[in-house]
């Protein structure tokens, strides 16, 4: 029975995220075409579907900063069989965590209240726009989380590495220069 | 009596001079144990706990327990490598390790021994304590989100330097380092960019200032290579000054 | 002491503060103790001084003053309000009459008054346990705590009388001894096992070495005396009552054996451990008894010096300590020539805690007897060799010495008759909880858990905390369990939770208790008890699921094979017993869900609905995860 192994169904997305991690993941190149005979993407920047139907693995990039990010986090982690957790800000917070030793008041008025920005301007309070949470938190507090990726963005070959592990059954693992933080 | 003492150290023979503790030992041998606020120059402390061992199948931390002839000791298990791994994580979610914007990131032996154990997130809940950073001394920053209270900098300073720039206050998860003046100030004390304390830390607390990404990122000590195929760098020796950092 | 006079004098009282200490730089915890006392806190300036007077680095008194409990760089008012909160004053209603008094005082919990009166705070267990919900104020133990009393005290309070001048019957603490053996019924008068101990030497021995460095060491063959009575308390198979159970002769023995100038002994009175309060009851009605001990270990080690470590809960006992130990001194039981026997000198300071429950542990407070943190150190070397001031020191705990005392009196085959042939003598057990008599029960080593159970009066008892939180927690089917060394190993906590009590709530508090009291020092217990108190808290606000039962059993793990101390291997013992014993008042807390977030999504939004004014369906979050 030599029927080829119907492919994985990925999706991934950025929460508060500068979307390097997904630049990295293209950085694999032509090894792309390779990973393609084994996955198809769901909800992702890269096919720019908007929602997340039933998946094997969602990776998401970002930490989670705002009410969107938990709603669109949470749709991953009940679609998604597996969920990974890539580069740092996903990970840990991240730049956008640097935040969190702050006030959320004291950031919405500099921003919108005070000079340099908008001063005397309104902290803009449309629905549509997500609230901020108080403190940014990296995904794995917000829900449980399978696999890690740490990088910031992890590289090219790291990225892949994950995937051919996880296409053939194996724990990843991320030997050294494959492993960073940084 | 010509021939040394030994012990076994994961089946593997480990002589050792007479005072040294199983880490010391193992070191000078270029084995590797885990440790992170153990120093070739300065008396074992024993307080981060990674270099967590079982001699004689009793958890000690190697870089305090005295070696002893024929002791038997494990190092590289499963069991132990999972223990030091949940000790680093909980390191990384005390304090605010934020490796992308941290000049000492390839320096840090925190960020080695996490590579080392594969270290892939702090699991646990992130602190994200509020901590300050003290910039006011011309020489040297000091940025107190990275500290993992490992006290080299205070016994540094207390013991070559004659200073004691640094002490430790508080207790339990409000332990914090404190410095020498009145003031809190790192200006106002008698700490010079010379001072051994100013090269001990394992992380990126106290980094001299204008000597930034003199080397650059990638090419750093542990990122040529992981800190386990280094031991013999961290060979116990004698207290030195001015030694220039890799 | 004048603790709450409106206008201390800050130079005079400090100058006579580190005139009476003589600068020396081991009595830092002490002075820096007085000086709180006298001045309501140490303050950043004072904090230098102290500094410059006793030459020492300012890190080094900064690193004290925040390493205690009971120092404070900052005012805390002039009357400081301590409740104790130990599980027993939690069942007791403690918080509520907290709530009472801040409503009385019109202050919130932790924040001094804006003019500096007052502020009120909790504590961790101060030895009232019996006669309880406990509280302090200004160092000073209130026993019976109810609202009349509180309302009696916020008078006092706004009235600004000095607590030196509130009424007595306040501080009206009782022994509370329902069962007495022994110990608590002894008949020994003050010297008679001293007087015994020398009795059983031969004097001229003594005598020969008297005018040497050590008498002790001068001699070719050692004094018949102290090998004799080392010899009766071997053979009375004397352990350690503070709770690990060392054989008490091979301490002295190695104490005595060890190379050093000056010996010491030490007796550690502090009482830490929530559930506990029989070294309240020895040191306050049986004090020479403990003292006597003391000076028989003296002899039989050589040391010419001895410490008593109160912890700072029982500062209310300094005074009537003191003139026991000048009574002592005026009946030649202390000082040079003890009983005019030549060269056997010997003397007994007091040092007073600050609220450290790590001092507890031996080498930490040999640290803080040193004038340091109390950070236990890395051992070997142990104190025996390398103890206060790296010199061999015994430490042993109140009641230990006490049967000392009785075994250099009666001999070890009169002490060995009580208890069980492992265990030998008797245990004074700390009884509270739910149970009808609370107090002291004196009893032989191989009594049953179900047996003190009748004796007290509790009834429909769901658990018993043996030992305190770094002990274990029983339920019915073990009651026939005996109090030993080789069953039951105990300092001497009892208890006791009916069926009415939730076991999870019993272990919050006391996962709350331990990283209260971690010292930092390490890794795994500075930051495992914290997240092991988050973690229980995460659970009681409604967010634990089966998956925060896994991360404890990983804590458990962690701490118990990396941990510095006994307080880190211990701290996750009474919430892993809970689990394993009483499993559904975890379960009944839990979600059915793999994971939920430790902190509350929607109130993580509050602060942003603030500043936006918002509160449309978009600016919330369900706690459940949308289907």
């Amino acid at each position: 029975m030599a029927t080829p192994a119907p492919r994985l169904k990925v999706a991934t997305t950025s929460l508060a995220g500068c979307f390097g991690c997904h630049m990295s993941f293209l950085d694999i190149d032509e090894r792309l075409f390779e990973l393609l005979e084994h996955i198809e993407f769901d909800r992702s920047p890269l096919t720019d579907i908007k929602t997340c139907g039933a998946c094997d693995i969602g990776i998401v990039e970002g930490g989670v900063c705002n009410a969107e990010n938990v709603h669109v986090l949470r749709e991953f982690r009940s679609q998604c069989r597996i969920l990974v957790a890539i580069g740092a800000c996903a990970i840990t917070g991240g730049l956008p965590a640097q935040r969190n030793h702050l006030d959320l008041a004291d950031c919405l008025r500099e921003v919108y209240q005070t000079d340099p920005g908008t001063p005397g301007g309104r902290i803009p309070n449309d629905p549509e726009l997500p609230l901020p949470l108080d403190k940014v938190h990296p995904i794995h507090e917000v829900v449980r989380v399978d696999y890690f990726i740490p990088g910031c963005p992890p590289s090219a070959d790291t990225i892949w590495k994950f995937f051919t592990d996880v296409l053939a059954g194996r724990t990843p693992t991320y030997p050294h220069g494959l492993i960073h933080y940084d | 009596m010509s021939t040394s003492p030994t012990f076994t150290l994961d089946g593997r023979e480990i002589p050792f001079e007479a005072g040294q503790t199983v880490l010391q030992a193992a070191l000078t041998a270029d084995v590797y144990i885990p440790h992170l606020c153990y120093h070739p120059e300065f008396k074992p402390h024993g307080s981060c706990k990674v270099c967590t061992i079982k001699a004689d199948g009793r958890h000690v931390s190697a870089c305090t327990w005295p070696a002893r002839h024929g002791m038997v000791v494990e190092n590289a298990t499963e069991e132990l490598d999972d223990l030091r791994r949940t000790l680093v994580q909980m390191l990384f979610a005390e304090g605010n390790h934020f490796c992308p914007s941290c000049e000492y990131s390839g320096h840090c032996l925190l960020q080695a021994v996490g590579y080392d154990l594969q270290v892939e997130t702090a699991g646990f809940r992130h602190f994200f304590p509020v901590r300050p950073v003290d910039a006011s001394h011309p020489e040297v920053w000091l940025d107190l989100n990275r500290c993992i209270l490992c006290e080299l900098c205070v016994r540094a300073s207390d013991e070559v330097d004659g200073k004691h720039v640094f002490g430790l206050s508080g207790r339990g998860a409000g332990k914090h380092l404190i410095v020498n003046a009145l003031s809190g100030r790192l200006a106002d004390t008698d700490m010079a960019a010379t001072d051994k304390a100013a090269e001990v830390c394992p992380v990126g607390v106290i980094l001299k200032k204008k000597a930034g990404f003199r080397v650059p990122i990638g090419e750093r000590p542990f990122d040529r290579e992981p800190v386990s195929a280094q031991a013999a760098r961290y060979a116990p020796r004698p207290p030195a000054r001015h030694r220039e950092e890799d | 002491m004048s603790i709450a006079s409106p206008a201390p004098q800050p130079a005079a009282a400090l100058g006579a503060i580190l005139e009476r200490h003589d600068r020396r730089p081991e009595q830092l915890l002490q002075i820096l103790r007085e000086v709180q006392e006298h001045l309501g806190h140490v303050s950043d300036d004072i904090q230098a001084h102290i500094a410059r007077e006793l030459h020492l680095p300012l890190t080094r008194v900064r690193g004290v003053v925040g390493f205690y409990a009971f120092l404070s760089a900052t005012p805390w008012g002039r009357y400081r309000v301590l409740f104790s909160d130990n599980i027993t004053d939690r069942m007791q209603g403690n918080m509520d009459l907290l709530d009472h008094l801040c409503r009385r005082l019109l202050l919130e919990p932790g924040h001094p008054s804006e003019d500096g009166l007052v502020s009120v705070d909790t504590t961790s267990c101060t030895g009232l346990c019996d006669q309880g919900p406990g509280l302090l104020v200004n160092g000073r133990a209130i026993p019976a705590i109810s609202r009349e009393r509180l309302d009696l005290i916020a008078e006092l309070i706004l009235e600004g009388r000095p607590v030196t001048a509130w009424p007595a019957e306040l501080f009206a603490i009782v022994d509370n001894v329902c069962r007495a053996d022994m110990v608590l019924d002894n008949d020994l008068d003050p010297g008679d096992a001293v007087r015994a101990a020398l009795a059983r030497g031969d004097m001229s021995q003594v005598e020969q070495a008297a005018n040497t460095r050590s008498w002790r060491e001068a001699n070719v063959a050692p004094p018949q005396g102290p090998l004799a009575t080392l010899n009766e308390i071997r053979s009375a198979n004397l352990r350690g009552r503070g709770g690990a159970g060392f054989t008490t002769a091979y301490k002295w023995e190695s104490c005595r054996n060890a190379q050093g100038e000056q010996r010491y002994v030490v007796c550690n009175a502090d009482e830490g451990e929530p559930g506990t309060f029989k070294d309240r009851v020895l040191l306050a009605s049986h004090a020479d008894l403990v003292f006597e001990g003391m000076t028989v270990c003296a002899y039989v080690v050589g040391a010419g010096r001895g410490f008593l470590y109160l912890r700072g809960e029982y500062r209310y006992l300094l005074g009537a300590l003191e003139e026991t130990l000048a009574r002592r001194r005026r009946d030649h039981l202390l000082g040079r020539d003890i009983l005019g026997t030549p060269g056997f000198s010997f003397d007994i300071e007091i040092h007073v805690g600050a609220g450290a429950y790590v001092c507890g542990e031996e080498s930490a407070l040999i640290e803080s007897l040193e004038g340091k943190r109390g950070i236990p150190r890395n051992r070997p070397p142990y104190p025996v060799t390398h103890g206060y001031l790296q010199r061999p020191t015994t430490v042993n705990n109140v009641e230990t010495f006490c049967a000392a005392a009785l075994i250099a009196a009666h001999g070890g085959d009169w002490y060995r008759a009580t208890g069980t042939p492992k265990s030998a003598g008797t245990k004074l057990m700390s009884v509270a909880g739910d149970c009808a008599r609370p107090g002291i029960y004196e009893v032989p080593f191989g009594t049953t858990v179900a047996e003190l159970l009748a004796m007290s009066g509790a009834e429909h008892t769901q658990a018993v905390q043996i030992s305190g939180p770094s002990g274990t927690c029983i339920g019915p089917d073990e009651f026939e369990r005996r109090i030993a060394f080789e069953d039951l190993a105990t300092a001497g906590a009892f208890t006791v939770f009916d069926e009415s009590r939730d076991m999870f709530e019993v272990a919050r508090n006391y996962a709350h208790f331990f990283a209260h009291e971690s010292c930092g020092f390490c890794t795994p217990c500075r930051v495992g008890t914290t997240i092991l108190a988050a973690t229980m808290d995460k659970i009681h606000d409604g967010h634990g699921t089966p998956y925060d039962l896994e991360e404890i059993a990983t804590l458990d793990r962690v701490l118990n094979q990396s941990a510095h101390c006994g307080l880190g291997h211990t701290s996750c013992n009474p919430t892993l017993d809970t689990i394993k014993r009483f499993r559904p008042a975890y379960e009944l807390h839990l979600k059915d869900l793999d994971f939920e977030p430790a902190f509350d999504l929607d109130g993580a939004l509050r602060r942003a609905r603030q500043m936006t004014g918002r509160d449309d369906p978009g600016a919330h979050l369900t706690t459940e995860p949308e289907s």
